[in-house]
């Protein structure tokens, strides 16, 4: 299982570093984002406060992106079916194509934590909190994005319904994040990792159903 | 040339679907159920409106108290019916059978109407309790979070496909969504707990005597009211699926008859009719 998982990560990965939309498409949308939260706000100190919240927002419109992405490559030229044939575990598969969105993801965020370093001057402390957390909290994103995205992919609606799907299920994490982030941030950890243990629980449950789920989504969809 | 519309193949599937009476989705059961539940909305409406008395309580709810006969109900009911959707998905993962399939679908849709039947009723006492429609309060948060949660599920049942894997798909996005609630619950919670030491109490737990008849009549009036709405919403679903079933049945028929009916006349080369 995990052989064929990382089979899938290195092929979604390879792909992306031929093709290149993450870094040409996705990131500028990102701090395209982040941008307009600075318009919106128009305050520096509101922008401060508020930047774990901004942050992990941007990371989820980024991982709608990311998601579509990585399953809209399989619906093309039958190449689901391949995968399907190929004989790899389903099991394996879910986690790869997890595993790939989760190391983009992480790119991403590393590249997002200096932009509101940068653009908001906002100040980051706690480094192993900040760290454990934008972990935990990326994999369970990327486990349960990656169940609703395989359901989702292929149909001609696909690209409205992910959000609506995604959005509601990871609302949890949004607020856990958010509050590790708040917590690493005012230099209280303990209360940060009550939060991260809250999204290790995300992540986990969301793993074990996709590991026993995704057979029956990639089978049928 | 009559057609003969006794033999005529596109009208005899119309006839009669298996399963489904073509008379409606009403039975003798479900008409007695029916009243019953009429009976007792009104009987809810004498005792919540007029014979309970207002809120004696220290919360100095008032007349306000009485939307909680409904409010209450209501609530428990919803996440009874997402409950059902959720051993529904289960049990059709498990079994595969169709009845399973259209339990969930079935009482989803009607748990989201009491989702929002709870979420107005909510804050129009909000609006009189606290004076405001809305708070950041952990269940109000949770229960808007089940709402778009659910309406997720219903529009993944509405996407196209066919039935067994629209099925199979909806089972696993249901689950999907139902194993999300309490990891909702918990951070909801603990993040207005944050903000608030405690969530104000919505209601004064120590009722007693008319309020609490009235609030028991009330769960049992929404529960009767709610399987009634199964059943109905139930068969409705099933002859959606005999009549989609059937749908493909009657379209070839069509074109068959249509073909046999100009294909003489396609056959015959022009110039050569005699």
């Amino acid at each position: 299982m995990l052989h064929d998982a990382l089979l899938v990560a290195g092929k979604d990965l390879r792909l992306e570093a031929r093709s290149r939309v993450t870094t040409n498409l996705v990131a500028p949308f990102a701090v395209m984002v982040l941008l307009l939260f600075a318009f919106a706000l128009d305050d520096a100190d509101v922008l401060v406060s508020a930047t774990p919240g901004l942050f992990w927002v941007t990371v989820l419109f980024a991982a709608l992106l990311a998601i579509q992405r990585a399953f809209s490559v399989e619906s093309a030229d039958g190449t689901r079916d391949a995968l399907r044939l190929s004989g790899l575990d389903p099991a394996g598969v879910f986690l790869g194509k997890a595993g790939a969105i989760v190391v983009q993801l992480l790119a991403l965020e590393l590249l997002l934590g200096c932009g509101v370093a940068l653009l908001y001057g906002a100040t980051l402390g706690g480094p192993v909190l900040l760290v454990a957390t934008a972990l935990v909290a990326t994999v369970g994103v990327a486990a349960a994005g990656s169940l609703y995205g395989v359901l989702a992919a292929g149909l001609r609606i696909g690209a409205t319904l992910l959000p609506l799907l995604l959005l509601p299920v990871v609302a949890p994490v949004l607020i856990a994040a958010t509050q590790a982030f708040i917590a690493a941030a005012q230099g209280v950890p303990g209360e940060g990792w009550r939060w991260f243990g809250l999204l290790a629980v995300f992540a986990l449950i969301y793993i074990t159903f996709g590991i026993f789920a995704f057979e029956s989504l990639l089978e049928e969809s | 040339m009559t057609i003969d519309t006794a033999a005529d193949p596109v009208a005899e599937p119309r006839r009669r679907f298996p399963g489904v009476r073509s008379e409606g989705t009403g039975s003798r059961g479900s008409r007695v159920l029916g009243l019953v539940t009429l009976a007792g909305m009104a009987a809810l409406l004498l005792f919540g409106l007029v014979l309970s008395p207002q809120d004696p309580g220290p919360n100095e709810m008032g007349q306000t108290v009485r939307i909680m006969y409904m409010h209450v109900p209501v609530a428990i009911i919803a996440f009874l019916a997402f409950g059902v959707t959720a051993v529904g998905s289960i049990m059709y993962l498990w079994k595969r059978s169709e009845f399973w399939d259209l339990t969930a679908a079935a009482s989803a849709e009607i748990g989201v109407f009491l989702t929002a039947a709870t979420l107005a009723t909510g804050m129009i006492w909000g609006k009189f309790a606290w004076g405001t429609w809305w708070v950041w309060d952990a269940r109000l948060t949770t229960t808007a979070l089940l709402l778009v949660l659910f309406l997720g599920y219903l529009a993944v049942r509405r996407l196209p496909g066919p039935p067994e894997q629209r099925s199979k798909r909806a089972a696993i996005a249901g689950l999907i969504a139902f194993v999300d609630v309490p990891i909702v619950h918990y951070s909801v919670d603990w993040w207005r707990s944050l903000h608030q030491p405690a969530t104000v109490s919505r209601f004064d737990p120590q009722i007693d005597g008319l309020l609490l008849f009235s609030l028991m009549l009330g769960m049992v009036v929404f529960l009767l009211a709610y399987w009634w709405l199964m059943i109905h919403r139930f068969r409705v679903a099933l002859m959606e699926s005999r009549l989609e079933e059937r749908g493909l049945d009657v379209a070839l028929a069509a074109r068959r008859a249509e073909a046999e009916a100009t294909a003489p006349v396609a056959a015959t080369p022009a110039g050569v009719r005699p």
